[in-house]
């Protein structure tokens, strides 16, 4: 168990300006997110881009926003766990105890959620069947490739997480590869690469087809995929895998007793403290009269609530407000000082 | 002006007045319209906005432009009458659209 000043639930640009705050005003903290790396929406919606109203930044892309915050927490020490989602929330005398998805838990009196809209989980089949077979013949990431060596896998998805592993796996698999329209969103090489090889048979391409139904007892056995005429065709598979991007969903902050406003979570704009004491929010997924949602807000939220978690974390020692300008306190903590 | 019916998968019927230059989307969302989301907040984004637009209708509203498709190539069930909803700008001429909401946005 790693204890700690201070929790902070998602990597995008708020938690991480909450984490320099944090450790400014000389706290410890940790981030978990549940995305394989750091950035949240400004590096899996929009890396490329620009934004136009983060003060003093006239013109930035959602990959440097991302870069210049973690550029602004080098100074600083703090410990990031990704692709581990938090799923457990339960007090425990003045701490709360945290626990993730990758076994990791934290003894914490602050946890700070800076989740947008959630965590993001991939978009799945819309035929119920489909569950039925999740995680053992029907995927929606790739761990272990050798499994489909010799077999018949069929991938669904037009972008180039779809494609790529149609062209991977066409070497040594039988593959086929759906998709709802004729254009593809993937790297224009990699779908001439792809053309090439349904021309040559090596992939067997059928567009403007969804999945429409699974069958199979105990491991998959066919599928069937509609076509736009309302035409069906079955195919015998042996896996399924399916790329249709990522949504972001509530997931577990839904069950930790907080006041919730449809996806946002109900909060007081002097600490952003939720109606628990020692959890807040911040950035998009909070909400109190005239919540913007902007990436800037964020910042100011998690500003206030770094200073409302110093009180919960050193209970005999008082708060000074200090400026970076001119405390030597700041500056040695910055690095600028010895 | 327009008068904008939106549809739920359930069959209810919300016809609402939405201001020119809000989007379809921004008329469900302040109309408190259940089965849109709008996670991304009207950028492109997320594709939880997705309706689907009245054969008739289709091809008078404005085309979709680049982008749309590629979102929505991730939507929940999409169709040839596919939208997202934070495109489709309200305009007079759009006055008596009707729009269907997907059962699910994901």
């Amino acid at each position: 168990m790693k204890k700690t000043d201070a929790l902070i639930i998602g990597a995008g640009p708020t938690g991480l300006f909450t984490a320099h705050q944090l450790k400014l005003i000389g706290l410890d903290c940790e981030i978990v997110d549940n995305l394989d790396k750091i950035g949240g929406q400004c590096i899996e919606l929009y890396p490329d881009k620009p934004i136009y109203d983060i003060p003093a930044v006239p013109e930035c892309t959602g990959e440097e926003l991302t870069n210049n915050l973690l550029n602004q927490l080098k100074p600083f020490d703090v410990k990031f766990h990704l692709s581990e989602r938090v799923e457990e929330v339960k007090k425990e005398d003045n701490n709360w105890l945290v626990k993730t998805s990758g076994g990791n838990s934290f003894l914490t009196p602050n946890v700070i959620i800076a989740g947008g809209v959630g965590s993001f989980e991939p978009r799945k089949f819309s035929p119920k069947e489909c569950e039925k077979f999740e995680n053992k013949s029907l995927f929606y990431s790739v761990k272990d490739k050798n499994i489909f060596k010799g077999k018949t896998v069929s991938i669904f998805g037009g972008g180039d997480s779809a494609l790529d592993w149609a062209i991977e796996l066409s070497k040594e698999s039988n593959v086929n590869l759906i998709h709802r329209r004729d254009e593809f969103r993937g790297a224009q090489a990699t779908v001439d690469k792809m053309q090439a090889l349904v021309k040559d048979g090596k992939i067997n391409l059928f567009t403007k087809y969804q999945m429409a139904n699974v069958y199979g007892e105990k491991t998959l056995e066919s599928i069937d995929i509609k076509h736009d005429n309302d035409e069906i065709k079955n195919l015998k598979t042996e896996y399924v895998l399916g790329f249709f991007g990522l949504i972001m969903q509530l997931g577990p902050i839904a069950n930790w007793g907080l006041n919730l406003n449809k996806k946002t979570i109900e909060v007081d704009t002097e600490k952003f403290e939720t109606n628990q004491k020692g959890i807040y929010a911040v950035g998009d997924i909070c909400n109190y009269p005239g919540k913007l949602k902007l990436i800037l807000s964020g910042f100011h939220e998690g500003a206030l609530a770094a200073r409302a978690c110093f009180k919960l974390a050193r209970p005999n020692e008082k708060y000074r407000f200090e400026f970076t300008t001119t405390s030597t306190n700041l500056l040695k903590r910055l690095g600028k000082k010895e | 002006m327009a008068k904008i019916t939106y549809i739920t998968s359930d069959n209810q019927t919300h016809t609402v007045e939405v201001q020119n230059g809000l989007t379809v989307m921004e008329g469900a969302v302040q109309n408190d319209i259940p089965g849109i989301d709008a996670d991304c907040g009207g950028g492109m984004a997320c594709a939880t906005c997705h309706v689907y637009v009245k054969d008739d209708w289709f091809n008078k509203i404005p085309k979709k432009e680049d982008g749309e498709d590629d979102m929505l190539d991730m939507a929940f069930e999409p169709k040839t009458n596919s939208r997202l909803s934070c495109q489709i700008i309200v305009s007079d001429e759009l006055d008596g659209l009707e729009v269907n909401i997907p059962s699910k946005q994901a």
